[in-house]
């Protein structure tokens, strides 16, 4: 038999959590060949010294904060991330529905924020830090920033896909400009902008971090850099395992909104 | 006076003539079918009567007044390619129409008048034959029923005219003479004025109370484009003798066209 119609059928779940495993007795082998060489080594921590960390940054409360390290940091990261994915959201539905349905507006935008688009985001950071300095505000807008410009112009394009018949259609019934976007175009781009909103989450975690990591004293990002310097291992891969599961679930989140609140979408593909 | 006036029309993009010399005029009530070989300027014709494109020269009046350049809702129109709301059940693609009617800012009604609509809608749904699929979206009907839908959703309107641009080309034989009934059926119940493009000669004498075709009269073979097309025949079909289909041709003396061509 052909590979090409070879399906794994009742294996299928096996296969799926396959790679996992491997990855997990890869590291607990290493592990073990690193700590018999050197019971002290810091690089790989077996899994016995990683549930400790775990089980230190989930349940011992800070002396600072009085709340746990992981709790605090997951907290303040995801406030952060929901508010620059949200001003991003709603600047890329605003502007990307103007600049695909007005002629007008998009011959005075669009080449504007194709510009503004070019801009390499990490690149403002330092105005931003200039401007804000330590503030929330400066982490926030570097997210907001970073992910408008695709959610603008992809707005744009998809405001732009909708046929030239259906436009005609809906002003023989009589719409007006400001129905045709609030009944044709903007359900017609809501769930392909929830969809571009799930591709920009790699996206946005990347500013996130990166913010984090120059200009915080919280935050997911500010934690892994700062055990870096004392080489906590034990500490730095729980947290990049918990940042995975967080963008894992937002992501996943999302694709249950999209088909929860707009079920004619997949079927109309 | 007519009710639609066609009057020295000419449509040219740059140096090509699409259109040219249209002069005639259609009363209420009409059934126009438009019939052509390809790029003859029919739905060149049909955009202009639409607001999608407006004459080079020339003025098109409907009741008297010069139709607007942009569509609006006195002119319904179906087109060959399902224009449906995805995102909107059948019923709700029917009523959006008399929605944006009677709620300017949202373009959505509720309670009392919401319930009107509904019913109004429901109706023009009975009347395609599509009451049982009220509730499901466009993407889950098929191409025959998408089509009545498109029709009942131009309907709902009352359009003054109903434009219908190769509206079954895409569709299956029997789905096909299914939907010329229906639409026999609907121009005589709502008395429509009707305009539609086919390429199906039998379809346009059967369907139609006046038959428009298109074609070249004048040819030059160096420059094809300088020369539009313009109606070369233009017959009135007698629809108490159907059956005749195509006999009974009846000279029309307002066409001004000197040249005529037998079919």
């Amino acid at each position: 038999m052909r590979l090409i119609n070879l399906n794994a059928g009742r294996f299928s779940p096996l296969l799926k959590i396959l790679p996992f495993v491997i990855l997990g007795l890869v590291y607990w082998i290493a592990a073990d060949a690193r700590h018999a060489l050197n019971p002290e080594d810091k690089l790989l921590p077996t899994f016995e010294a990683l549930g400790e960390a775990i089980k230190t940054m989930v349940l011992v409360p800070d002396e600072l904060t009085e709340e746990p390290i992981l709790y605090t940091d997951t907290v303040a990261s995801l406030t952060r991330i929901a508010k620059g994915l949200g001003i991003a959201t709603a600047i890329g539905l605003v502007l990307g529905i103007l600049q695909g349905t007005l002629p007008l507006f998009r011959s005075l935008f669009s080449p504007f924020s194709a510009a503004v688009s070019l801009i390499p985001p990490i690149a403002v950071l330092p105005i931003l830090l200039v401007l804000f300095g330590m503030e929330e505000s400066a982490k926030i807008a570097l997210i907001a920033i970073g992910v408008a410009p695709f959610l603008v112009r992809d707005t744009q394009q998809r405001s732009m896909e909708l046929s030239e018949e259906l436009l005609i259609k809906v002003q023989t019934l009589g719409a007006s400009t400001w129905q045709i976007i609030l009944r044709v175009v903007l359900p017609h781009v809501m769930p392909r902008l929830l969809d571009a909103l799930r591709l920009s989450l790699g996206a946005a975690w990347l500013f996130l971090i990166t913010a984090e990591a120059i200009a915080s004293s919280e935050g997911l990002g500010y934690r892994i850099f700062l055990m870096r310097r004392y080489m906590e291992m034990d500490v730095i891969l729980p947290y990049v395992a918990w940042i995975t599961l967080l963008a894992f679930l937002m992501d996943w989140a999302l694709a249950v909104i999209i088909r929860k609140a707009f079920p004619w979408y997949r079927k109309e593909k | 006076m007519s009710y639609l006036q066609i009057r020295n029309v000419w449509k040219t993009y740059e140096e090509n003539v699409i259109l040219e010399k249209l002069n005639f005029t259609i009363e209420k009530g009409e059934f126009c079918t438009l019939i052509g070989p390809s790029g003859c300027g029919k739905s060149t014709f049909l955009r202009m009567l639409l607001g999608q494109d407006t004459p080079s020269r020339g003025t098109i009046l409907l009741e008297g007044e010069p139709l607007s350049n942009e569509p609006g809702s006195d002119r319904g129109v179906v087109f060959q390619k399902y224009t449906l709301f995805p995102h909107l059940r059948a019923l709700e693609n029917v009523m959006l129409g008399l929605e944006m009617e009677h709620s300017a800012f949202l373009g959505k009604t509720f309670g009392s008048t919401r319930r009107r609509i509904k019913a109004e809608a429901m109706e023009m749904l009975s009347s395609v034959g599509l009451e049982q699929s009220a509730r499901k979206y466009p993407s889950e009907l098929s191409g025959g029923m998408q089509q009545r839908l498109s029709i009942a959703q131009a309907l709902v309107k009352k359009p003054k005219i109903l434009l219908l641009d190769e509206p079954f080309g895409a569709l299956d034989p029997g789905s096909r003479s299914d939907m010329q009934e229906l639409v026999k059926g609907l121009w005589k119940q709502y008395g429509l004025t009707a305009f539609m493009v086919t390429h199906d000669v039998k379809e346009a004498f059967e369907l139609g109370t006046r038959l428009l075709v298109f074609d070249k009269v004048r040819n030059d073979p160096q420059s094809p484009n300088a020369f539009g097309a313009t109606i070369v025949n233009d017959i009135k079909l007698d629809k108490n003798k159907r059956k005749n289909k195509g006999e009974e041709h009846v000279k029309n003396n307002e066409t001004t066209i000197a040249t005529e061509r037998p079919l």
